[in-house]
């Protein structure tokens, strides 16, 4: 039995568990049995993007303790994965980390990927009727390269019409720190996201990264625009009963 | 204009719907032909990897390709000047148009003259300049800086240039683009067949050959380069490319990527002065070739990859920040992605300090760049630098200290997280978050975290 190793980023472990807890079920349900190290906070990604990388070279040493004997990482972020699989081996690490760097980066999985290239698992068998659109976050799309593992799943579930954005691989705005750092170019970006999401008519808009769904529902919210967001895990994992 | 002030205007070009929406739709117009032409090439990821290996290759070696150029150029009978910085080519700019006592020059659309800063030194100095590239001559009459590399008035409605002329022109009120242009053609016809001496930009320069191509659409470049008795040609020293043999590569790229379209109107291949056996185009043909801090740049094994730029403007039409600010926010020379790489690294990198962090570094800048320059990476590693020299605040930095404590502990992530918590529950969903809650609604944190659970789970035996 596989027992890939849960990466649940800060983001998720504090704001969104449900993602986790969703993500365990749907991996019992095709046989895994996911394993959870509490040991575990964050891979370091915000003091990295903002220049500061001393303090996330120390922060990823302790994501490479918690999981260097893993047999496989699974991320419930796309941008997480990113960050572990790209930049880290572009760190300043020790030298005798580099080669257990090397290591983590070819077995870590964004999750879908993980799930539809690694399982070969593309069909869950549940139900759901509405319209759903799938939310490209860039780190997923242009780091990882990942667009259609996601869609694969969404697309078998029975009765769901999966709807495509227009300017779907435009960023939604979030951008980590960015999004604070410059506040009203972010809700600029996010409310032609939004506006997108409008023209689609949507029941729900899926990703694989909570943070930029965090964005848009933050932003849907404070303007009184109806929005409802989800995981794609927790999406899948909800349907399963 | 300075691009330490990029917060500042940056956010009032997001408050101002007008310009935003000329900005998307003028973009989106861009981007729309460019999937078009894309589309048709079969081969277009590989036209970016070679075209990127020979920019690499051309900068790698760039002492070796400039003195083959220049050796080129003086054989076709060119007149070849070096500047090591601004002020200098300037000099020699200014110094070549008093020789032959020119009062009025004509000017073709060229990103290093701005960078120069020429027109206005040159006025100082009691010269004319006529810009004379429709965009140009809009911005020049507005008296504005260009907010783009490709299309300088993309800021600008055709009402805006409408009322622009209506004032400057002194002509009846008329939002008929065709109107509109056909008013600059008659008044820049004018000023060609006056000038006596012509400056222009340069696309390629190839260094076998010792060739200069500039491509345009209006054929006042060509003009530029043909009517008046001197031609001063500009350019900086990554614009040379090893060989003539490789110009259909980057021609097919360069249109492609800016304005979407197969080939511009025209394309100059010039080889020199007149002479006996081609006795059409100017008397003189000078070249004056900018350093400006590039041979330093090149050096350098990350940021040379800025000196690959082949100016085409692509990476600014799909940037989302690009199009929710507009170039002037900037306060550079070079807006946009390629210019928030560029200017830190060329000009002044506290300055310009807040450009590489203008980024949500989505990439999409990088999957658009005909030569596969990595900008978004770029950003990223500035932002390094920019921290390393000790350019943000204390507050910053102490914050950064405080986080890394936290994640170093899932104790104190735990515990940080129901502070949170804590703190939502008490203010509600209109809890206050400086950068965030202005825009957005802080998110529900909710009663336990997912190691909670999976803390309880264990003891549960699930």
């Amino acid at each position: 039995m596989r027992t890939p190793h849960l990466f649940v980023p800060c983001i998720v472990d504090q704001l969104f568990p449900e993602t986790g807890v969703a993500a365990i079920r749907l991996l019992r349900k095709v046989g895994c049995n996911p394993y959870y190290d509490p040991r575990q906070t964050c891979c370091g990604q915000p003091a990295f993007n903002a220049g500061y990388h001393d303090d996330a070279r120390r922060v990823a040493e302790h994501f490479i303790e918690v999981f260097g004997n893993a047999s496989e990482i699974v991320s419930l972020s796309g941008s997480c994965a990113g960050m572990v699989k790209v930049f880290y081996p572009q760190m300043d690490l020790p030298e005798v980390l580099k080669e257990k760097v090397h290591e983590i980066t070819s077995k870590t999985y964004e999750i879908t990927d993980y799930i539809v290239n690694r399982l070969g698992v593309t069909d869950f068998d549940v139900s759901y009727s509405g319209r759903v659109a799938y939310h490209d976050s860039c780190h997923i799309m242009r780091e990882l390269r990942i667009t259609e593992e996601p869609r694969k799943l969404l697309r078998s579930v029975k009765n769901l019409e999966l709807v495509e954005l227009d300017l779907a691989d435009r960023c939604c705005g979030f951008g980590g720190l960015f999004a604070a750092k410059f506040p009203e170019i972010s809700a600029a970006m996010g409310e032609d996201k939004l506006a997108s999401i409008q023209r689609a008519e949507v029941d729900l808009v899926v990703g694989c990264d909570n943070s930029c769904l965090m964005h848009l529902q933050g932003l849907a919210n404070k303007k009184g625009i109806e929005l409802k967001t989800k995981h794609v895990i927790e999406f899948l994992g909800d349907l399963i009963t | 204009m300075k691009s330490s002030q990029f917060k500042i205007r940056a956010r009032q070009a997001v408050g101002d719907a007008d310009l935003r929406s000329k900005i998307k739709k003028a973009t989106g117009i861009s981007l729309l032909k460019r999937e078009q032409v894309v589309s048709e090439i079969a081969d277009w990821e590989d036209l970016r990897r070679r075209a990127h290996e020979l920019r690499k290759e051309t900068v790698d070696n760039i002492d070796s390709y400039l003195r083959r150029f220049i050796e080129s150029a003086r054989r076709n009978n060119a007149i070849v000047h070096e500047a090591d910085d601004h002020k200098t080519a300037n000099k020699i700019i200014y110094d070549i148009i008093r020789r032959v006592s020119a009062h009025t020059v004509v000017k073709s659309k060229s990103m290093i003259t701005e960078e120069l800063h020429l027109n206005t030194m040159l006025e100082e100095n009691g010269i004319r300049v006529i810009e004379t590239d429709l965009g140009e001559y809009i911005v020049q009459l507005a008296g504005e800086t260009p907010s783009h590399i490709t299309a300088p008035a993309l800021h600008k409605s055709k009402e805006d240039i409408a009322r622009l002329f209506h004032e400057k022109l002194n002509i009846p009120y008329s939002d008929d683009p065709v109107k509109l242009t056909a008013v600059a053609r008659e008044r820049l016809r004018d000023e060609f067949l006056k000038a006596r001496v012509g400056i222009t930009g340069v696309n390629f320069a190839t260094a076998d050959t010792g060739t200069l191509t500039i491509v345009e659409n209006e054929a006042n470049a060509r003009l530029c380069t043909t009517l008046p008795e001197v031609h001063i040609a500009i350019m900086s020293i990554e614009k040379i490319i090893p060989s003539f043999d490789d110009l259909p590569l980057f021609l097919k790229l360069l249109p492609r990527s800016a304005s979407g379209q197969r080939m511009t109107s025209y394309v100059t291949c010039i080889n020199g002065p007149r002479s006996y056996h081609n006795p059409d185009g100017p008397r003189q043909l000078h070249i004056v070739i900018l350093d400006g801090g590039r041979k330093q740049l090149a050096k350098h094994p990350a940021w040379k990859e800025a000196l690959y730029c082949i100016r085409c403007g692509a990476c600014m039409n799909i940037c989302p920040i690009y199009q929710s600010v507009g170039g002037h926010a900037y306060g550079s020379v070079y807006p946009g992605p390629i210019g928030s790489v560029i200017t830190p690294t060329l000009f002044n990198m506290k300055d310009a300090q807040d450009l590489p962090f203008a980024s949500s570094l989505c990439g999409a800048c990088t999957d658009i760049c005909p030569v596969k320059i990595d900008l978004h990476h770029h950003l990223l590693f500035e932002r390094r630098e920019i921290v390393n020299r000790g350019y943000k605040s204390s507050v910053e930095k102490i914050g950064m200290v405080l986080w890394r404590w936290i994640m170093l502990s899932p104790g104190r992530l735990e515990f940080a997280g129901r502070v949170g918590w804590f703190f939502r529950k008490l203010l509600g969903k209109n809890m206050p978050a400086p950068g965030w809650t202005p825009h957005r609604q802080f998110p529900r944190i909710p009663l336990r975290s997912f190691r909670s659970i999976m803390r309880s789970d264990k003891k549960h035996g699930k």
